[in-house]
């Protein structure tokens, strides 16, 4: 039998190239961080990629998905900082890497992970209720220019992304909103479609389900284009219909990273490994889903690209929260 | 009667042997879990999660619910027999439970609970087949006013109706809300009350809390006490659930406030957990004998657990409709809808017909199983006390232990949950009662957040408690809760002067 054993060799001959001799691999099960709580964002997403990876036989290992929410995500942050060298963890990190030690005074800088890739960009909408009768986003912003006492901006939490996108908003209209912190994005939501709110300025996904049903109103999206779908999500409307916030008058643009780190001082390979295994993610169909649903930008964002990116990014909200007055004190 | 023909329906999804079989799997697995204080609903819930991703959505969520009542069932059990709730919900269970299992009523106190855990369930279930799309419409009324007025409402009822002494009360409760506000304060998103201690950023886990609270005081106590007790005994015969159901039609009113009561706070998003102490506190207060309530009155298992349940069945209702879970079990059952495809919201209901139907299906077979199944089951747990206390107390400890550990996976709550345990014996020993504190610490962060975040909206302006018909009767009856004792005491006088004139 020859031709099996032929077969057979150079099968291991290509196995061996594809991947050398002594590459590093998870021994044990791998740990997903949350920084947020159950149902939110941030673990939808790791179940996507628990899901993905188990699916398609991406590692060998299985994988376990652990809410480290508390304090705001605070918690995951020491965790992971005090995980160093720990290969068989990572974090799904979005702002508050620069924003808790800014706000909380967290001893935590992005510096003390490493950074292995950036999956998305996360949109930011500003959504209202669709009973209102603002059709624009000049009209909105004229009526709480207008109003008293001062509309009700709703979102999640306290001095982080979209309460400095508020501040953001203010600043460029001059209207003044009363912002309301939830504990999550679905409760903002349901607070809107209540009427509990005026505005909110959740991410796509959070708001995507009252849009559906005809309940909330999406006025711009802040980013530089519109987002890319085309498929109707909302009656006659496609993600793609939705103006960008510039192109309705209000200068702002904002997005947010959901970016993938390793504990500090890890050895080189197993970057390597983990930096193949999100590229192999994001081939997947179950990655590809994810992104269209939850009206992600996908990108694959990975070493000096990235880390010039975080740099970037961590200025632009130093100075959007110096300017909002959300930097702690010493006191 | 277009829901009966949906129930039908989501029968007919559920009818084969495959998911059957799942649904015991689920219920086993969930009364195992929600035995041991600590793994709860919540941890075997997410343990199970990667295992349904190849499942179709509703076998996985009829097994993932089925744990869910396997867990809610299994809470009940601890509470009684060794005073420790596994469940936020389980701990007014132990108020008269756990004095009935000391008696050797453990069969009767077991089967009060199983059967009122049911009947909560069930009467939950039919209203969540007939109201469903109604109340989506009704929860979303509640904005932070209305949501600090149900917390308001909670805490009045206790202070107001409670039998100890008022200032231990208010007490105990201040210490709660003290130890409430430890960690990250989402209004102003600032650390508060942690010095500086990476171990605190959590701030203080409630089961954590009460795992120390009750189980381990509960040892301490009886350490000091009856060491030299040879476990109690208990009756292993069926009769036991006979003679108990045979007395059920008696207290139809308690088992109908408390449904009412538990299913009124279930569908208000988040107000689960204060279901089982309302249903206490109310049974209390109307009884002919308020007295004797705590010291092994059969009512005081059939009120909270009814509530309970009732509110833990309704619960899902919001989670399904609006996105928002109701519990710790229900966040991590909603996590997973995503990952089979489903968007929880308002229109779960218009497009995914088959699969909210065959929940709600789930949800009657469930607990009719479920409740057999813990049937069998009394007379083995019953027997559990009839091992000498110097043989179970150190498997208790471990367990306690076990699970503090577990929940958030940290070896300080394991410390903490030994320091509460000593704190719970000083406030037995000073004849403080518990229950505040407990209640405090779950909904004290809420109960401020609501309320600031009402202060913000409305600029400061405290009429905002009474600005609509909905929040202002809430807090109306929260206050007159409160002050109870005093308007009890004028209606008093004022009809003994009455009668004593027309005399």
């Amino acid at each position: 039998m020859p031709k099996i054993s032929q077969l057979f060799y150079a099968s291991a001959l290509a196995l061996c190239a594809a991947t050398p001799a002594l590459a590093w691999e998870p021994t044990k099960p791998v740990e997903i961080v949350v920084a947020a709580g159950a149902g939110g964002a941030s673990d939808q997403m790791a179940r996507m990629i628990q899901a993905a990876i188990q699916k398609n036989n991406l590692m060998k290992q299985p994988m376990v998905v652990s809410l480290k929410g508390g304090a705001s995500g605070a918690e995951a942050l020491i965790y992971m900082k005090s995980g160093e060298a720990d290969a068989h963890k990572f974090v799904i990190a979005y702002s508050l890497i620069y924003t808790l030690p800014l706000s909380a005074k967290i001893p935590f800088n992005w510096r003390d992970l490493t950074p292995v890739a950036i999956l998305a960009f996360d949109q930011f909408i500003l959504w209202t209720n669709a009973k209102d009768p603002y059709k624009s986003v000049k009209e909105f912003t004229d009526a709480a220019k207008a109003a008293t006492p001062p509309f009700k901006m709703g979102g999640t939490g306290s001095k982080r992304e979209d309460h400095i996108l508020t501040a953001f908003i203010e600043k460029r209209t001059g209207a003044k909103f009363a912002y309301l912190p939830y504990k999550s994005g679905g409760e903002a939501a349901t607070q809107l479609v209540g009427g509990h709110t005026a505005a909110n300025v959740n991410n796509p996904s959070e708001n995507v389900e009252e849009w559906r049903a005809g309940q909330v109103r999406a006025q711009c999206v802040f980013d530089a284009e519109r987002i890319s779908y085309k498929v109707k999500v909302s009656g006659d409307l496609s993600w793609n219909d939705v103006p960008t916030c510039k192109e309705q008058g209000l200068d702002v643009q904002y997005t947010m990273l959901r970016g993938m780190f390793l504990p500090g001082k890890v050895a080189p390979d197993v970057t390597t490994f983990y930096v193949d295994l999100f590229k192999k993610l994001v081939q997947t169909t179950e990655y590809k889903d994810y992104m269209e649903k939850q009206a992600l930008k996908p990108v694959f964002m990975t070493g000096k690209d990235m880390t010039d990116f975080l740099q970037k990014d961590e200025e632009l909200h130093k100075q959007l929260m110096t300017e909002a007055g959300f930097v702690a004190t010493t006191n | 009667m277009e829901a009966l023909g949906l129930l039908m329906l989501g029968f007919k999804a559920l009818m084969t042997w495959k998911i059957l079989a799942l649904m015991l799997v689920g219920l086993v697995l969930g009364i195992f879990v929600g035995v041991l204080p600590g793994l709860g609903g919540p941890n075997g819930v997410a343990i199970l999660l990667p295992l349904t991703f190849s499942m179709d959505p509703t076998s996985a969520i009829v097994m993932l619910s089925c744990l869910y009542w396997g867990a809610l069932f299994g809470g009940a059990i601890t509470s009684i027999l060794f005073n420790i709730p596994g469940e936020a919900w389980s701990v007014a269970t132990t108020f008269d439970g756990y004095p009935m299992a000391q008696q050797g009523r453990a069969a009767e106190a077991l089967t009060a609970a199983f059967t009122s855990s049911f009947i909560g369930s069930l009467i939950a279930v039919m209203m969540i087949t007939f109201l469903a799309p109604r109340i989506a419409d009704f929860a979303l009324k509640f904005g932070p006013p209305e949501f600090f007025a149900v917390y308001l409402l909670t805490f009045c009822s206790f202070v107001g109706l409670g039998k100890e002494a008022r200032q231990k009360i208010v007490i105990s409760m201040a210490l709660g809300l003290l130890l409430a506000g430890v960690g990250m304060d989402t209004v102003s998103g600032q650390l508060r009350l942690t010095f500086g201690f990476t171990e605190l950023l959590r701030g203080v886990n409630f089961l954590v809390a009460v795992i120390g609270l009750f189980g381990i005081s509960e040892i301490l106590v009886t350490m000091e006490e009856r060491l030299a007790l040879q476990g109690h005994p208990a009756s292993l015969s069926f009769k036991v659930v006979w003679q108990v159901w045979k007395t059920l039609p008696r207290y139809w009113v308690t088992l109908l406030r408390s449904s009412a009561i538990g299913c009124w706070l279930g569908i208000t998003p988040g107000g689960a957990i204060a279901a089982s102490f309302m249903g206490y506190n109310l049974a209390k207060r109307f009884d002919k004998n308020p007295e004797s309530f705590g010291t092994g009155r059969i009512e005081g298992v059939f009120a909270p657990e009814t509530a309970a349940h009732a509110a833990g069945t309704s619960a899902l209702l919001p989670m399904l409709a609006l996105g928002i879970p109701g519990s710790g079990t229900a966040a991590i059952l909603l996590g997973g809808l995503m990952v089979w495809g489903l968007n929880p919201g308002p229109l779960l209901f218009v497009e995914h017909k088959e699969f909210v139907w065959g929940t709600i299906a789930s949800m009657y077979l469930g607990n009719v199983i479920g409740l057999i199944i813990v049937m069998c089951t009394v007379p083995f747990f019953a027997a559990v006390l009839r091992v000498p206390f110097s043989a179970v107390a150190p498997m208790i400890v471990v367990s306690c232990a076990i699970g503090a550990y577990a929940i958030q996976n940290a070896m300080f709550d394991v410390w903490l949950m030994l320091g509460f345990g000593v704190l719970g014996y000083v406030f037995k020993k000073l004849d403080y009662p518990l229950a505040p504190l407990t209640l405090a610490l779950v909904l004290g962060s809420r109960a401020e957040d609501a309320f600031r975040l009402s202060m913000i909206g409305a600029g400061g302006d405290l009429r905002v408690f009474w600005s609509n018909w909905l929040v202002g009767s809430i807090a109306t009856l929260a206050l007159v809760l409160l002050f109870w004792p005093v308007i009890g005491m004028a209606i008093e006088r004022a009809t003994s002067t009455f009668s004593s004139k027309t005399a």
